[in-house]
């Protein structure tokens, strides 16, 4: 137990950090309902959010060196109590979420403007803080059942924010009631897997649970769980084929809600995966080897290139980035599914790169809405010369999503297929640069409509303000330092990868 | 200080610049001054590997300096200068920066002393050289622009790969000489072959160079397959096969060319014939054959951006570059006609004129190490080369039937360019010292011998004269091919009937080949738009259910996984 490396009296400010990174943003949700003034909404949401922002980096800081902090919630010593677990590898995730999430208020401030109706909004904010403080909740606890409330938190609070795009499309509804179907029955097998754990093992806190698998070896129970909770993440995950719900889902919300979901909501679950896969399983076990090898990496590659292909032949730029982030997540997988430092490293790092990337495209595909009134192609061509700033913000997101030298996406990929070499796949590294291909094609044709495309005629549209271009500009020059400057990414991914890998005895 | 800053740098520095100068004569200079500048800093540098930088743990060498990229980065820079002296007139700034941007990434690609600096400067040429394309703005241009890019970012990719698998297996990405054998060196090699316009990978040459800007193709015939000629030489220097590679491709363009009307893709069929020499050089490998190479190409680049800017004129003033539409264009023209001839008399190798000086290198090699078959195809391709580019040409396009067209003289500018790049030609034919001594091995060869000059002089001259002689007569032959066989000397004689027995089969070979690629494309595309397309399977509406059904596959086999393991 982590009992006697946090001494029970822990009291300073700095020591309830872990706590604090959950509260802000938790508290503020009801006190918006509560307030209940419009004006006030958006900057309750945006100091919660900062505040976290700060928290979030303040634990990095800590945390960077491989150190673990274990955090009892309420004083309760864990495993009874529930443990707030902060390491590298969640404490880079806590940074990306809510880094994504500073930089999405100001810009959701304006483009909510004319896609919500004002009267929700209110009642928006709160949700998406709930939005937020779930997914950090997920990331930061250390309780396996903690988890799942967290994460029905987030995705609750995340159904309603899509279902708000119904202002601008009706196809919302039907997208967030899917995703509400999905994501349930995700939840539901998820919850199952963590009560096979728990009849197995008695124990909810992930450490502990690890520690007894450790000494059970992989009993039929933990097997079932272990086959529960892959499959119950990987719908969150959106892995293929339990990606169906996502594309709908991104297309149709508001603008900002897709821009900060994509960016975070997929990332977390991943990380819950690699959470499970590591720490609480071990790689060892021949039944999480074979899971890996013989289905998370064969859809994997499916997920780079059937999606990859889709998105080549879509005709809504929005949709186009919906798919393309299935095959994102492709390559996520594949970098957890080789079970080896470097390719835990590429998945961590490439989770990170492909959120800002993300983050930027879905930031200026929402300039596009906001101006252009819609996200089509045929909408939005010619725009190039229009809105100069937001399609130049697309051209250098994209190439980031390409993988470009130079762009963050670059860094990644280049982990990615020095992983699959150091494994000896050859074939696994070429499929990873041919799907590269594919990834030029769709954004390609993004560049073309802008720029090669003629402007319709008496066209009025005008460059998005200065709220939206702002957010967006930081997200693609973010691309574009952490292409150039890998330290901060790749060193935190390693040193999360060997926390990671090594297992239960990483937790503590 | 200019030690210390690669090449490339320069131009790519001098790129955004650009768009801050005013339109008009001095940014005009600027495009003028950056080569000059390079190209004394070129002059002045030590032999040696000058910089360095570290990148992700691996040290990148951006100036490997030795005598073979020496040359390369010279005559890139003589071809920017011509390029853009060429273009004084044209005030897009898309295609002056992309014509910086292009020449510095083709020369920084030449001083890469590894490869992974090379694949970056690669994709760079790639990126930048399509501007030049696409600055055209038509629908056609565009087409062909993304083609062009398709294959080169595809060479960067296969590069790219290649050089992955070459650092995982040696932990080496330093660009030296490479043996084949390997998957790493075969990549590597298929992506130069891609840039070099090998055969059935070459298509992309003849489509792409002449749907650019009249300037643009000046530019573009310079740097790109020059760029995989230097590669091939540094990588894979007396690699047998390239020998019959690069035979090949000094014939099969040459049928291409003969019965092709527009005349810049002549020269671009030309081109490739003309890389087949300096392929057949580098396949052969001895010194004299790699010097034969880097001579060759750098005469190369001189003549041909001559006959790119000379039938670029043409095209500029008249609209057409259309043999059947032009002709008679010497009255009016006369000056952009005698470039022309010049051009074409150093393309031919006519004695005194570049081509001869450097060809003979090849050729000469070729015989010394018992390639007698490849020298004889090199013979026959010669004469070729003399038959589309030396004749139909200039003949099409200036004489011939008088087309009634009554154009201007070039613009001052594009007489300069073609008048230093004329100088040039002539000066490496009659005083080949200087160029020799620049070559990457010790030359002990003279071109000028009696044996020399009159195997060169039998080849050309009889059919230079009976040309003459049509003309002066005044019986101008209905189609060009006449005048060859009006030559009653065997050789020539024989030289129709050869082409039209080869012709025939080859040509239908190499058609049915391309035939067949494109017609699998085009059937894979149409599968992959039916599986994945809006109306495809795989991105339909799914009905929430299926998606459950989804779900528990899933677990199912998962469960069974984790059971049976």
């Amino acid at each position: 137990m982590a009992t006697e490396m946090v001494p029970h009296t822990a009291l300073t400010l700095v020591d309830q950090l872990p706590a604090f990174q959950i509260l802000a943003s938790f508290l503020a949700a009801p006190l918006i309902v509560v307030l209940g003034s419009r004006r006030l909404a958006w900057p309750i949401a945006f100091i919660a959010s900062a505040m976290s922002l700060i928290v979030a980096l303040m634990l990095l800081s800590q945390v960077m060196d491989g150190t673990v902090i274990s955090y009892r919630m309420g004083g309760w010593a864990p495993p009874l109590g529930i443990e707030y677990r902060v390491d590298a590898a969640n404490a880079f995730v806590l940074v990306l979420v809510s880094a994504i999430s500073t930089l999405i208020l100001p810009y959701a401030r304006t483009s909510f403007g004319k896609e919500i109706p004002l009267r929700h909004h209110t009642a928006f904010y709160a949700a998406y803080l709930l939005c937020f403080s779930g997914l950090l909740g997920v990331t930061i606890t250390g309780d396996a059942f903690n988890v799942f409330v967290f994460l029905e938190v987030s995705s609750l609070s995340t159904y309603v924010l899509i279902a708000m795009g119904a202002e601008r499309d009706k196809r919302a509804l039907t997208a967030a009631y899917d995703y509400l179907i999905m994501g349930t029955i995700g939840a539901t097998f998820f919850v199952i897997g963590i009560g096979f754990l728990y009849m197995a093992t008695g124990t909810l806190n992930m450490a502990d649970i690890a520690d007894r698998i450790v000494e059970q070896g992989g009993n039929r129970t933990i097997r079932a769980g272990f086959a529960f909770i892959v499959v119950g993440i990987g719908l969150k995950v959106a892995m293929y084929p339990l990606h169906r719900w996502l594309p709908n889902a991104y297309t149709y919300a508001p603008s900002a809600v897709t821009a900060f979901v994509a960016a975070t909501s997929t990332k977390v679950a991943v990380y819950v995966l690699l959470r499970f896969i590591f720490s609480v399983f071990q790689p060892n076990f021949l039944f999480e080897f074979n899971t890996l090898e013989y289905i998370i990496l064969p859809f994997a590659l499916i997920a780079m290139f059937a999606a990859s292909f889709v998105a080549i032949f879509q005709s809504d730029f929005k949709m186009m980035l919906a798919f393309s982030s299935i095959a994102q997540i492709g390559y996520i997988l594949l970098g957890i599914a080789f079970l080896t430092e470097t390719g835990v490293t590429a998945a961590v790092v490439h989770l990170f790169n492909h959120g800002i990337t993300k983050a930027a495209l879905f930031m200026a595909v929402g300039a596009y809405v906001f101006s252009a009134n819609g996200s089509y192609y045929d909408t939005i061509q010619g725009l190039g010369r229009r809105m100069p700033l937001t399609s130049a913000a697309v051209v250098l997101a994209g190439f980031s999503l390409i993988g470009v030298p130079g762009t963050a996406g670059f860094v990644s990929k280049w982990v990615l297929v020095q992983a699959a070499l150091e494994k000896g796949w050859w074939p696994v590294a070429l499929l990873i640069v041919a799907s590269s291909l594919l990834a030029v094609i769709y954004v390609w044709r993004v560049i073309e409509v802008l720029y090669l495309r003629a402007t319709p005629q008496g066209c009025q549209v005008r460059e998005a303000p200065a709220s939206m271009l702002v957010p967006m500009w930081i997200a693609v020059l973010a691309c574009i330092y952490f292409g150039l400057n890998t330290d901060l990414t790749i060193g935190a991914a390693e040193t999360a990868a060997r926390g990671l890998m090594s297992g239960s005895a990483g937790m503590r | 200080m200019l030690e210390t800053l690669p090449t490339a740098f320069l131009y790519l520095l001098a790129a955004p610049l650009l768009a801050l100068l005013p339109r008009g004569a001095l940014r005009a200079a600027l495009l003028l001054v950056v080569p000059v500048l390079a190209a004394l800093q070129v002059w002045s540098l030590p032999l040696g590997n000058l910089v360095q930088v570290e990148f992700f743990g691996l040290t990148l060498d951006l100036m490997r300096v030795d005598k073979l990229s020496r040359i390369f980065a010279l005559i890139f820079c003589i071809a920017a200068f011509l390029g853009n002296l060429y273009a004084w007139h044209v005030k897009d700034v898309v295609q002056q920066a992309a014509a910086l941007l292009y020449a510095g990434a083709a020369i920084g690609a030449v001083f890469a002393g590894d490869l992974v600096t090379l694949f970056f400067y690669w994709e760079g040429t790639a990126i930048s050289s399509v501007f030049l394309i696409w600055a055209r703005r038509t629908e056609g241009a565009f087409h062909t622009g993304m083609r062009y890019l398709i294959v080169q970012i595809g060479s960067g990719v296969i590069l790219l790969a290649g050089v992955i698998v070459m650092y995982a297996e040696t932990g080496s990405i330093a660009f030296e000489r490479m043996e084949l054998g390997s998957l790493a060196t075969w990549l590597i090699f298929i992506a130069f072959g891609m840039k070099c316009a090998f055969p059935l990978l070459h298509n992309w040459l003849q489509d792409a160079y002449p749907a650019a800007t009249v300037t643009g193709t000046v530019i573009l015939s310079a740097f790109t397959t020059k760029l995989a000629v230097y590669s091939l030489a540094r990588g894979f220097a007396g690699t047998e096969i390239l020998i019959y590679i690069g035979a090949i491709m000094t014939l099969f363009p040459i049928f291409y060319a003969v019965i092709e009307n527009d005349l810049r893709r002549v020269l671009a069929y030309s081109l490739n014939n003309q890389l087949g020499f300096m392929v057949v050089g580098i396949g052969i490998g001895t010194e004299l054959a790699l010097n034969g190479t880097a001579a060759h190409a750098f005469a190369h680049i001189l003549y041909k951006a001559l006959l790119f800017m000379s039938v670029g004129a043409v095209l500029f003033r008249t609209g057409t570059a259309k043999g059947s539409e032009l002709g008679g264009l010497y009255k009016t023209m006369p000056l952009t006609m005698i470039f022309c001839v010049i051009g074409a008399a150093s393309i031919s190798a006519f004695p005194l004129f570049s081509g001869f000086v450097t060809k003979s290198l090849i050729l000469s090699a070729a015989a010394k190490e018992h390639y007698y078959i490849i020298w004889g195809i090199l013979l026959f391709a010669s004469a070729g080369v003399f038959h589309h580019s030396g004749i139909k040409i200039p003949y099409f396009a200036f004489f011939a039937h008088d087309s009634g067209k009554r154009p201007k003289e070039a613009p001052w500018n594009m007489l300069l360019a073609m008048g230093l790049a004329s100088f040039l030609c002539i000066a490496v034919g009659v005083y080949p010292a200087p160029l020799y001594a620049l070559l990457p091995f010790e030359v002990d060869y003279d071109s000028y011998t009696t044996t020399h000059v009159i195997t060169q002089l039998q080849l050309l001259f009889f059919s230079a004269l009976a040309f003459t002689v049509l003309m002066r007569t005044g019986i101008y032959p209905p189609e060009l091919k006449s005048v060859n066989l009006d030559t009653d000397w065997t050789y020539r004689r024989l030289l129709p009937r050869l082409i039209g027995w080869i012709a025939g089969p080859v040509g239908a070979m190499f058609w049915g080949l391309d035939n067949a690629k494109g017609a699998w494309l085009q059937g894979l595309i149409v599968r992959l738009y039916h599986a994945y397309g809006p109306q495809g399977r795989t991105s339909q509406f799914w009905p929430t259910g299926a998606m459950v059904l989804w779900i528990a596959v899933l677990l199912g086999v998962a469960l069974m996984v984790s059971y049976v393991s």
